[in-house]
């Protein structure tokens, strides 16, 4: 046990020293693979970003039915009666107009505006809480609603965010056929780097074998060299990814200020970052690997 | 402890390298291998060693015949044996002192026993003031103690050395074989391959000869 801890150590001394060796190329390659593996981590992080926000807006569908103007307060009350005996509801919020306006000219920054109006020009409204989830279904019951008397127009307003939710599974499909060719690129660096160091280490190897060395004391340094090279990779391209989406953020900052909110993309999550290091170290280790087995067997002492 | 019978090897190609070799040579006994170039000398080490196998009879060293040794089990056999290479395989991107230290770094020996080893090893060739130069500093005579250095430093029970006073002058000859004679005395099994009459002369030892690659009587 004591003798594998020392190798190990022994082992990753002489990876560090093989990457600190040759400065400018190992710099390279890990920037290559850094570069490579923040391409779809950053696609991976906006589509987050951006199924975060539509899941809010679907998980919570809301139909929005704007009021004819001149609709009495008894026939407002008849149709809320007639509207909560539906199953598919939930509940129903009633908005008058005068409410209506009193809350737009508290969200969105347009106090002058709002306060230079004469005459309320926003019609009363409800809003329903649907107690179904399904896009059809709800789109069904907006369809019914559409004949009911005094219904002027009716919004659903999560609409369009199923809509973006289809365009978000589109996307995610491009992340991941990205993210699996450029996963198979990150091999093919890896392994070419391990199969010049082979060819380099040539003379070692041989004499390795011929004082004793096992099959994995020769594997090893390169399996780690692989290994380190991937994790490394992984770390640069975390880098780029918060550094993109800290540069992001400001300038996204500036933008929402002037719409009166606040969005700002998250970053990466202790998970994903984790997951992203392990994937990208996997991957040279897998690299290296595939190498190793290809080429070392034939290098045989003569 | 080193047992051939009836060994045939042969290269591709048709070259027959060795024909019905057999001998034996028993536990700290010292052996000169001795004949012209050509004669199968380097191979009959490689079969020792398993660099290269028999095509027919059987080669057993330490009891364990060779030809039926999985490539798993070879690294061990090998940590047995000191090898003493004609070519010295040194490796010239390390230090002396490190290239003594590669096996017992393959063998995951203790650091600080290790440091110890390797000066002990590097005294008895009398190299240990260059223990940090580089093997390509060193002249032909100390790079061939370098060799032998590296070959025990394991505290191998057979050394095998191949023209170990291949190129040498007789003053640095006379220095490895007195170092062999050394490692002789304390039960070390020896087999040394040489074409040198002065050592043969010299040192009282059994000596094989191929001629052809046929062991003459």
């Amino acid at each position: 046990m004591k003798n594998l801890s020392i190798q190990h150590w022994h082992v990753f001394n002489v990876t560090w020293r093989r990457l600190v060796k040759t400065p400018v190329a190992s710099l390279l390659n890990v920037l290559v693979i850094g570069v490579a593996l923040s391409l779809p981590v950053g696609g991976y992080i906006l589509l987050k970003n951006t199924q975060h926000f539509s899941d809010r807006l679907v998980g919570a569908p809301q139909i929005t039915v704007f009021l004819e103007a001149d609709t009495t307060t008894a026939e407002v009350e008849s149709t809320l009666e007639k509207l909560k005996a539906l199953e598919t509801i939930d509940h129903v919020e009633f908005v008058p107009r005068d409410l209506a306006l009193k809350q737009l000219q508290q969200s969105t920054g347009l106090a002058d505006v709002v306060g230079s109006l004469t005459v309320n020009p926003l019609p009363d409204a409800l809003v329903i809480y649907p107690s179904i989830v399904e896009a059809e279904k709800i789109e069904a019951l907006r369809d019914d609603l559409k004949f009911w008397p005094k219904f002027e127009k009716i919004q659903l307003d999560s609409a369009w965010a199923y809509k973006l939710q289809a365009i978000l599974g589109f996307g995610q499909m491009a992340v991941i056929i990205l993210a699996t060719l450029l996963s198979f690129a990150l091999v093919a660096i890896t392994f070419n780097t391990i199969r010049l160091q082979i060819l380099t280490q040539r003379d070692e190897i041989e004499v390795a074998k011929l004082i004793g060395a096992t099959h994995q004391f020769i594997r090893r340094p390169f399996l780690y060299f692989g290994f380190l090279q991937g994790m490394m990779g992984g770390v640069t391209a975390w880098l780029i990814i918060i550094l993109s989406l800290f540069l992001l953020n400001h300038n996204l900052g500036t933008l929402a200020q002037l719409y009166g909110s606040q969005f700002t993309l998250s970053y990466l999550s202790v998970a994903d970052s984790l997951t992203l290091l392990g994937f990208s170290a996997f991957l040279g280790w897998l690299g290296a690997g595939l190498s190793v087995s290809q080429h070392l067997w034939q290098i045989e002492p003569k | 402890m080193i047992k051939f019978n009836q060994v045939y090897k042969r290269y591709a190609g048709g070259y027959e390298a060795l024909k019905n070799v057999t001998f034996e040579i028993a536990e700290g006994e010292m052996v000169f291998l001795t004949g012209h170039s050509g004669a199968g000398k380097s191979t009959l080490l490689k079969l020792i060693a398993a660099i290269e196998r028999p095509n027919s009879g059987s080669v057993l060293v330490r009891g364990q015949n060779i030809k039926a040794l999985k490539s798993g089990a070879l690294p061990y056999l090998r940590r047995h044996l000191g090898l003493i290479f004609q070519d010295h395989k040194l490796l010239f991107d390390r230090s002396v002192f490190n290239n003594v230290l590669l096996p017992l770094q393959i063998v995951g020996f203790d650091h600080r026993e290790s440091v110890k080893r390797v000066r002990a090893a590097l005294d008895k060739v009398g190299l240990l003031q260059r223990e940090k130069a580089n093997p390509i500093a060193l002249s032909g005579g100390e790079q061939q103690r370098l060799c032998i250095a590296r070959a025990i430093v394991n505290r191998p029970s057979i050394l095998l050395a191949d023209e170990p006073t291949g190129n040498l002058d007789t003053e640095y000859s006379s220095e490895i074989m007195n170092i062999f004679q050394s490692f002789h005395q304390v039960g070390v099994t020896l087999l040394i391959s040489t074409h040198d009459e002065m050592v043969i002369n010299r040192f009282p030892a059994r000596a094989l000869t191929l001629k052809n690659g046929e062991l003459q009587p």
